[in-house]
């Protein structure tokens, strides 16, 4: 089982839950495992092309998938997958 | 930072003596602080502290943008401002507590939202640029103009419990854009507004913000470049991301395609306040005001007035009657509701209810309006006598 790091702005997705532990060989399997755990992340995750969504960047432990092999990045036994979308937060404009 | 670098006056070296006798700092790196300019996008949350603290180490020249004014629900985090301000320009309540910080350092103030004519002239002058806004068209304004104008871009964002911190755009590090290269399409992601901010959150990341500045400023240590500082309040725990400039960057790669800044709003969708501020332009099949939400339930109409808030608000104020489930539960829960019930959908203001009003006609729901403005417009015209947040 991997754990997946779950941010804030998903945790309703989630049920409130910060970690799920998820089993699959691959980053693409842990997502898609997550998403049937928990459907109403998908849309927050990726666009209707299929495609994870620009604004969220996914981590096997401290680095960005977008610079292994994305999808097919293998996940081993105590690995922790972050899912990090973007926040805006601050002042006001 | 060039030429000569400004004497220390005796006050100063008073003042600063606790850096002056480290190392790391001493006499000449208190003479560079004096000589930086810093300019801090934003006196809120994130900007309070930061300003604060580059004040009180002697930053000689601060700039802050805001054109806000201060509000009750500021003082929660926003230690730039106090009770007393509540109503003033953001702006003279910054100055007047920074100037009462530290009256060495020079204040200057811009009562203007940055935009793409202003925000090269505005950044000129200044040597580190401290992003401390709320929103995504700032943000990728800031970055890009960062890049364009090869000032260093001290960030850090808050949300609810979770803060980010990085140093973007210095000569070989990345930018905000190699992280995210296109922002959330409006209303996905919630706001501070939306969805709350724990207090002492900003004080964590906005400290952490100016400890990079005048890192930069000096020269020392490690600077926070090409990582990216995730912090959990609730877990009290610091995570570090490794964080890469990507060749393929529209703003700082090897080929850019940004060159100049472009629109912002355009770039992000439509800005949030203006969807919220769009709303009312709907007709009376999907949504209708609080005035008439009121006059039905008075002539005994059957209605179901659906609150999608999150408990917490619930407790604060609510519609009588009305029922809750939050708008996260709804792809689960909304199964507890009759489909051809004459549904009105409200959360604080009618951004959420609008969505949960969405999802609802797509499962078939026959009858499913949005109440316009939300809780907020039900206290505005039927019961003042709630507290509104």
């Amino acid at each position: 089982m991997i754990k997946i790091l779950i941010p804030t702005p998903l945790r309703p997705f989630t049920d409130k839950l910060d970690t799920v532990e998820v089993s699959g060989a691959t980053v693409g399997e842990l997502l898609q495992n997550l998403t049937t755990m928990h459907p109403g992340l998908k849309q927050h995750l990726y666009a209707a092309d299929g495609k994870l969504r620009s604004f969220v960047n996914v981590y096997v432990n401290d680095d960005d998938i977008r610079y292994l092999q994305k999808h097919e990045t293998p996940v081993k036994d105590g690995d922790t997958l972050s899912i990090i979308p973007s926040v805006a937060g601050g002042a006001r404009p | 930072m060039s030429g000569e670098l400004p004497e220390l006056s005796g006050d100063e070296i008073k003042r600063y003596s606790r850096h002056l006798i480290m190392p790391e700092v001493g006499v000449e790196g208190q003479r560079k602080l004096k000589a930086a300019k810093v300019l801090c996008i934003g006196a809120g949350g994130l900007g309070s502290p930061a300003a604060m603290y580059l004040a009180a180490a002697g930053v000689g020249t601060l700039g802050i943008v805001d054109f806000d004014v201060v509000d009750f629900s500021n003082l929660q985090r926003q230690l730039l401002h106090g009770t007393p301000d509540v109503g003033r320009p953001k702006l003279d309540s910054a100055k007047d507590r920074l100037n009462a910080l530290n009256p060495n350092v020079h204040i200057e103030t811009y009562n203007a939202a940055l935009s793409s004519e202003n925000a090269m002239q505005l950044f000129a002058p200044y040597d580190v640029i401290l992003d401390g806004t709320d929103n995504f068209p700032t943000r990728y304004l800031v970055n890009d103009a960062c890049v364009l104008s090869g000032k260093p871009n001290a960030y850090g964002s808050i949300f609810r419990f979770e803060g980010q911190a990085s140093v973007f755009a210095t000569k070989d590090g990345p930018c905000y854009r190699c992280l995210y290269p296109e922002p959330p399409p409006p209303g996905l992601v919630p706001s501070c507004a939306e969805g709350g901010v724990f207090g002492v959150l900003p004080g964590i990341i906005g400290v952490i913000q100016a400890t990079e500045t005048i890192k930069l400023i000096l020269g020392i240590g490690e600077p926070l470049i090409g990582r990216f500082m995730i912090y959990d309040a609730l877990r009290m725990r610091f995570r570090e991301l490794r964080l890469r400039k990507d060749a393929d960057c529209p703003v700082c790669g090897t080929h850019p395609t940004v060159t100049k800044l472009i629109d912002y709003e355009q770039f992000c969708g439509v800005a949030p306040h203006q969807v919220e501020a769009a709303k009312p332009m709907t007709t009376s099949i999907d949504a209708l005001t609080a005035t008439d939400l009121k006059a039905e339930l008075d002539r005994g109409e059957q209605l179901v007035v659906l609150d999608v808030r999150e408990p917490q608000e619930y407790q604060i104020n609510k519609i009588p009657g009305s029922i809750l489930i939050p708008l996260g539960d709804l792809p689960k829960r909304y199964v507890e509701l009759d489909p051809n019930a004459r549904i009105v959908s409200q959360c604080k203001s009618g951004m959420r209810s609008a969505k949960a009003q969405d999802f609802l006609r797509s499962k078939g729901f026959t009858s499913v309006r949005n109440l316009t403005g939300g809780i907020l417009g039900w206290i505005d015209q039927v019961d003042p006598s709630q507290p509104k947040y």
